[in-house]
Order: structure tokens, then C-alpha cells, then sequence
């Protein structure tokens, strides 16, 4: 049996001798406005207006799918989210895909949340999951794109953490990861827990299965306000926020592309553009 | 009454809000399917369809979905709603007939009967395979010489005196007939028998002596679909074989009910590709310098065929709420299938019309939706047997004879 070791607000276990025989994975989704209806920003709070419908982040997915394969038969996979309204589609989603639970922080008061706000509040909702042996996150949302989130939960849970993964292979109480870098990839050893952010498309996510769907009606979800996490108003939302938005503008139109003759020599020119960049 | 203010904004690709009836659950069942369907089914329907074929290996990727007897309960089914089937009918049509004719057979026409008819064993036997994509069903009932008229079937099933069975007889028309792993076959019994002539359900194992299924060539409709005779000589099976609790034509005509179900949502997914794909042709094509989706003749008939394939849905998710609360009646599934099969073709044609030459060429959906939907208004009941449904319900007098 493994033991047990409680540390802080939170705990976790840890398997000393060989595979994991029993994994759980917790793993960090977002539920965001649907990329298929254009998004707009809130004028005054330069932030993206959130109240319509709000879907399970396709680069979730691919964490949600990387935690089934690793738990198997085996183990437990635990969403954790944070949105507004207590929204839940998204995590029914992930639910129905195979997720065991949800933990939900849902409060008036996290409106305005920076990143380190949002991984504060993460952290405490993970110590709210029960025991786990991995946090997984994606590498970056697909709305917010800060791609701070899964560092920060890491360092504010004292845990490694390891970007950028392409593979995981649980070994021991330790983990292997190959991570993704521009020139090919690292093999990095870890030891468990541990947060880890997974790239997208690294694994094909599975589609929900009608039992899955089915099975998710009746799945946990833990829907918490920031008093249940033990946090205070004043620490998140637009009054705990580090950073502000001063301005947005809109992106400069793409400009044309280049066209070039070919004189004999153009497969120079497409060699340094694609040198420049660094695709070959 | 609200004095709200109305907003002036719709959405092109649901017009009437319907996804607002639906209910998450529905919605999850819908887009996963949505989603299935733009990655499984519509990179390559182009060419199964050019190529007269439909993969085999679909049928797992069907049953690892949940797709196959999804509205039954128990043995290996997900057992949702008969709205959510509707919709995931809607969702397959849209990609192609084809594919929901797989859908429709499988799980209405095959695993019903034997759910809803058979023995205990016979559940065991087939259903949880069936579910799961590995074992493929098939439904004969229509023959060469009885298509509306199917009580004038001539397939015999002859008892013998230790009980067993013994079938004659050819089927025609039979969606998946030469991929199948089972066949639910229907026959008359011997009119001197106990059954007194009434027709009875087979459970055929396709590898039984006698069973052939030669595959029917030259279609140019539902191309993207297996169609084959069933050719049943001295098929001789055991007497567990018999659908042990249905006799008449109660059992088949509650199998086609069924089907016609998926059929009213499936067309509409059908009409529903060709209304986007005209409306997004409409936008790109560019005639005397504006696209064509500026001028009103244009813009009459994406406006007719938006309204047709939403009202027409609409239609559809009343009829599957009143099929989950147990209050369908025969006459209104055939309400629901004559007016959207038939609002399908409209629209199909209308949409062709805006694609021009291009709405000829496989490379865009609509002429495949068009050609498929031809089957779709005869299969499951002609458009006139379902007016002579309706008729006969609203007047109190049978006309099919």
C-alpha cells in the first residue's frame, strides 16, 4: 500500500518500489467561450467576455487524455477548474471522456484574476482533490495564452514542475518526460508529485463515449467558492491582481506575403525564409 | 408579455436557437458526433462514395462511439434518449445517408428486433457484439416482388417436427446484407401450422448453409452504402432460431417505426450540409463583381431553405420529445418523415442550383446529399404509403389497397 505523506494544505502519496500500481492524476482545465463564436473584449475591463457558452479547451483535452493513458484500469483522474457562473459543460466533457470527478471554483469575487491569482486559487482547489500523484495542465489556454499557470501552481504547491511534455512514462516514484524543445526534445527525469504541462496534439483525445456521456450526469463535481478554499476576497479577483491591462489594441493586418520570381535561384530564397525561420 | 426590446442578430447556422431546447446531455451526444463526423466521415465520403464502398472498419469506430443501439438499454448500449439517437442521426446524415443508413439498420432494424423481440439467448448472443461494432446486422424484410405491400412476402419458414426451422426464399434492397455477421429475417410460417401462416422473426447467422448475400451493383444513390439480395436456400436453423415474442407484422412494421424515428432527424442533417455549403458558396462566389449571395434571387432561396431545414428540425425535436415521454403515434412519425424528407430533396436541388456547375462535382457535398436523398424518400416506407398513413388516420378510412 503506498504511504501517505501530508504536507501544508495539501497532501499526497508517494510510491517508493516500482510502477505505480494505483495513480491519480490531477489534471487543470479551462472552460473558455466557444473558439467557433467570435469572441469579444469587455471595454472596460479589457478582458473576454465570458457569459455566453463555455466549452472544455481543446488544449485541455490532450492533458485529459494523456491522464486516462497513464491511469489505465488503475488510478483516478480529477479535473480541477475555475469559471465563472458555475459553469460546467466543459468539465461534463472531460467527465464524460473518462474523468472520475471535478473540483469547480466558482465565485463573483474571481473576476479579474491575473495568472498568479488563478494559480493560487488552483493549487488550493487541488489540495481540495484528495491525494494525487501528478498535476497536469495545459501548456497554455487558448483565450488567455499567458502560459504562466502551470509554473506557478508548481512553485506555489513547492512541487517540480516540467514543460513543455510530449510523453510521460510513470517509472518508480519518479517520472520520465520528453520534453518538447525547438530542436527535438529532452529526456527529463522527475520525481513524483509533480506539475507538468503537456503540448497540444501530442496525444489523440478520445471522443466521449454515450456511456461516457451517459456516466457524467452522476459524476462529483465539487463546486467551491473562494471562503471554502480558505482564501479571501481582498487576495484575488481584480483587488489581489498583480498586473493590470492598460491597454488593448488590434493586431496589425497581416501584411501580403512575398512573392518571388523564380529566376533559376528561388530555392535560395525559400531556404533562408524557412532558415529565418528556424523550420529547417 | 415582454416588451424586451428584440435583439436583431441571428445566428446563419441556427437561425431559431434549437440548441436552446436541447439539453446538455443532447448537446454533448450532438457534438460529439458533429465532431466524429468532420473527422471520420466527411475527409473520405467523397471517395466511398465515388468508389461504391463503405468501410467495414467504420462499424468499430461506430461501436466504440456508442452509437450502435444507443437508445437501448442493457447489454453493452448507452441507453439515451430517442432524442439524442434523433440527433446523432442528424449529425451522421450531415456527413452522409450513407453512414446513418449504417446507424439506422444496425441498431433499429437489427438489434431492436432481437432487443425488444428475442430470447434471453439471442440477447446474449448478438446484442453486446452488436453495440461494440464487432458483430454487423442486417434487416430483411422487402423482396423483390413486396416492397409497400410487404405482407405479400413469399419467403416461407417451414417447421419441422423437431422444432427446427427451415427458410426459402430471396430479400431485396438489404443495407449491409454482405457485411453482416446476422441477418433478422422475416417469413411466413405454414398456414396449417401453429403460427397459422402468420409471419415470424429469424435470428440468421449469415454463415449458415444456404445463406448467400450477393451485393447490388450500379446503384448511383447511397453509394456510400453496402445494398445487397439475401438469398435464403433451405436455410435450415434451429428452433431457438424464432423470435420467440412477436408473430405478425406487428414485429417488423415496429422495427421500420423505429428507423423512420432516425430518418425524419436525418434528413434534416442532409438538407442541413446542403443549406451551408450554398450559403458559404453564396459568400465566396463572386459574380458581376459581388458575391452572389448579394443578389435577392440568391438570398429568396438561402432564406427559404434556412427556414425549411430549421422548421423541419424543429418538427423533429418535438417528435423525439413526445418519443421519450411515450406519446408518438405511428401517423406522426409519418408526418415527420414525409415533411423532411421531402423538405431535404427541395433543398438539396436549391442548393445545387446556387452551386451551379460546381454543385455537379463530388467535390462538394450537396449532389451526393441530393442523389442519396431519392433512397431516403422511397426506403422505410414510400412517401406515398406515409401520405396513405396520414390519410387513413385523419379520415378513418384505409386506402392502401
Amino acid at each position: 500500500m503506498p504511504s501517505t505523506v501530508v504536507a501544508g494544505s495539501f497532501c499526497y502519496r508517494r510510491v517508493t518500489v516500482g510502477k505505480l500500481s494505483y495513480m491519480n492524476v490531477v489534471v487543470c482545465v479551462k472552460q473558455i467561450p466557444d473558439p467557433a463564436d467570435p469572441g469579444a473584449l469587455d471595454p472596460t475591463t479589457k478582458t473576454l467576455k465570458r457569459d455566453g457558452k463555455l466549452i472544455l479547451d481543446e488544449s485541455d483535452s490532450y492533458g485529459v487524455e494523456m491522464a486516462l493513458q497513464l491511469v489505465g484500469d488503475s488510478g483516478e483522474v480529477t479535473l480541477v477548474s475555475m469559471a465563472p457562473n458555475g459553469e460546467v459543460s466543459g468539465l461534463r466533457t472531460a467527465l464524460a471522456m473518462g474523468a472520475a470527478k471535478a473540483v469547480l471554483v466558482s465565485d463573483d469575487a474571481l473576476k479579474g484574476s491575473d495568472s498568479l491569482t488563478t494559480a493560487k486559487v488552483l493549487a488550493k482547489a487541488i489540495g481540495r482533490a484528495g491525494d494525487y500523484d501528478l498535476v497536469l495542465a495545459a501548456t497554455e489556454s487558448s483565450d488567455g495564452y499567458t502560459g504562466t499557470v502551470p509554473e506557478q501552481i508548481a512553485e506555489v504547491l513547492g512541487l517540480p514542475s516540467v514543460t513543455f511534455a510530449k510523453s510521460i512514462t510513470v517509472d518508480g516514484s519518479s517520472i520520465k518526460v520528453d520534453r518538447q524543445t525547438e530542436a527535438g526534445y529532452d529526456e527529463v527525469t522527475c520525481p513524483l508529485p509533480a506539475v507538468v504541462s503537456v503540448t497540444a496534439g501530442v496525444v489523440e483525445p478520445r471522443y466521449p463515449s454515450f456511456k461516457g456521456i451517459m456516466a457524467a450526469k452522476s459524476k462529483p463535481v465539487d463546486q467551491v467558492g473562494i471562503a471554502d478554499l480558505g482564501l479571501d476576497a481582498g487576495a484575488v479577483g481584480w483587488a489581489g491582481a498583480g498586473q493590470e491591462i492598460v491597454e488593448v489594441v488590434a493586431a496589425e493586418a497581416r501584411e501580403a506575403g512575398e512573392v518571388i520570381e523564380d529566376d533559376g535561384e528561388a530555392y535560395n530564397r525559400i531556404v533562408t525564409f524557412l532558415s529565418d525561420l528556424k523550420v529547417i | 408579455m415582454s416588451h424586451q426590446p428584440l435583439r436583431q442578430a441571428i445566428d446563419p447556422l441556427d437561425p431559431l436557437h434549437l440548441d436552446g431546447l436541447l439539453s446538455e446531455e443532447e448537446l454533448l451526444v450532438r457534438d460529439t458526433v458533429r465532431r466524429f463526423v468532420g473527422d471520420r466521415v466527411l475527409p473520405d465520403v467523397g471517395e466511398w462514395f465515388d468508389q461504391g464502398t463503405f468501410p467495414r472498419e467504420m462499424a468499430q469506430a461506430f461501436g466504440d462511439l456508442g452509437l450502435l443501439g444507443m437508445h437501448l438499454e442493457g447489454y453493452g448500449c448507452a441507453g439515451t434518449s430517442a432524442t439524442a439517437y434523433g440527433l446523432a442521426c442528424l449529425e451522421l446524415e450531415a456527413g452522409d445517408s450513407g453512414a446513418r443508413s449504417f446507424v439506422s439498420v444496425q441498431g433499429s432494424l437489427a438489434m431492436f428486433p432481437i432487443w425488444a423481440f428475442g430470447s434471453e439467448e439471442q440477447k446474449q448472443e448478438w446484442l453486446p457484439r452488436m453495440a461494440a461494432g464487432t458483430a454487423i446486422g442486417c434487416f430483411g424484410l422487402t423482396e423483390p416482388d413486396s416492397g409497400s405491400d410487404p405482407s405479400s412476402m413469399r419467403t416461407t419458414a417451414r417447421q419441422l417436427p423437431n422444432g427446427d426451422w427451415v427458410l426459402n426464399g430471396t430479400k431485396m434492397w438489404i443495407t449491409n446484407g454482405s457485411i453482416a455477421d446476422v441477418a433478422v429475417v422475416w417469413a411466413v410460417t405454414d398456414p396449417e401450422g401453429p403460427d397459422n401462416g402468420a409471419v415470424r422473426g429469424f435470428v440468421v447467422p449469415t454463415d449458415t448453409p444456404g445463406f448467400s448475400a450477393p451485393v447490388i451493383h450500379k446503384k448511383v444513390s447511397l453509394r456510400a452504402s453496402i445494398t445487397s439480395e439475401l438469398v435464403l436456400q433451405e436455410v435450415h436453423l434451429p428452433a431457438g432460431a424464432v423470435l420467440p415474442n412477436v408473430t405478425g407484422m406487428r414485429g417488423p412494421l415496429s422495427c421500420l417505426n423505429e428507423a423512420r424515428f432516425g430518418i425524419l432527424f436525418g434528413a434534416c442533417g442532409a438538407a442541413r450540409a446542403c443549406y451551408e455549403s450554398a450559403l458559404s458558396y453564396s459568400l465566396e462566389r463572386v459574380q458581376f463583381g459581388k458575391p452572389i449571395a448579394s443578389f435577392q434571387l440568391t438570398q429568396k432561396k438561402l432564406t427559404e431553405m434556412a427556414i425549411a431545414v430549421h422548421t423541419g428540425t424543429l418538427l423533429s425535436m418535438h417528435l423525439g420529445r413526445m418519443k421519450d415521454a411515450g406519446t408518438l403515434a405511428t401517423p406522426q412519425v409519418s408526418i415527420g418523415k414525409l415533411n423532411n424528407v421531402a423538405m431535404a430533396l427541395r433543398v438539396a436541388r436549391e442548393a445545387r442550383a446556387i452551386l451551379g456547375a460546381n454543385g455537379i462535382t463530388l467535390e462538394y457535398p450537396v449532389v451526393r446529399h441530393m442523389v442519396n436523398l431519392e433512397s431516403v424518400y422511397t426506403y422505410e416506407g414510400t412517401n406515398e404509403i406515409h401520405t396513405l398513413i396520414v390519410g387513413n388516420a385523419l379520415t378513418g378510412i384505409p386506402a392502401f389497397g
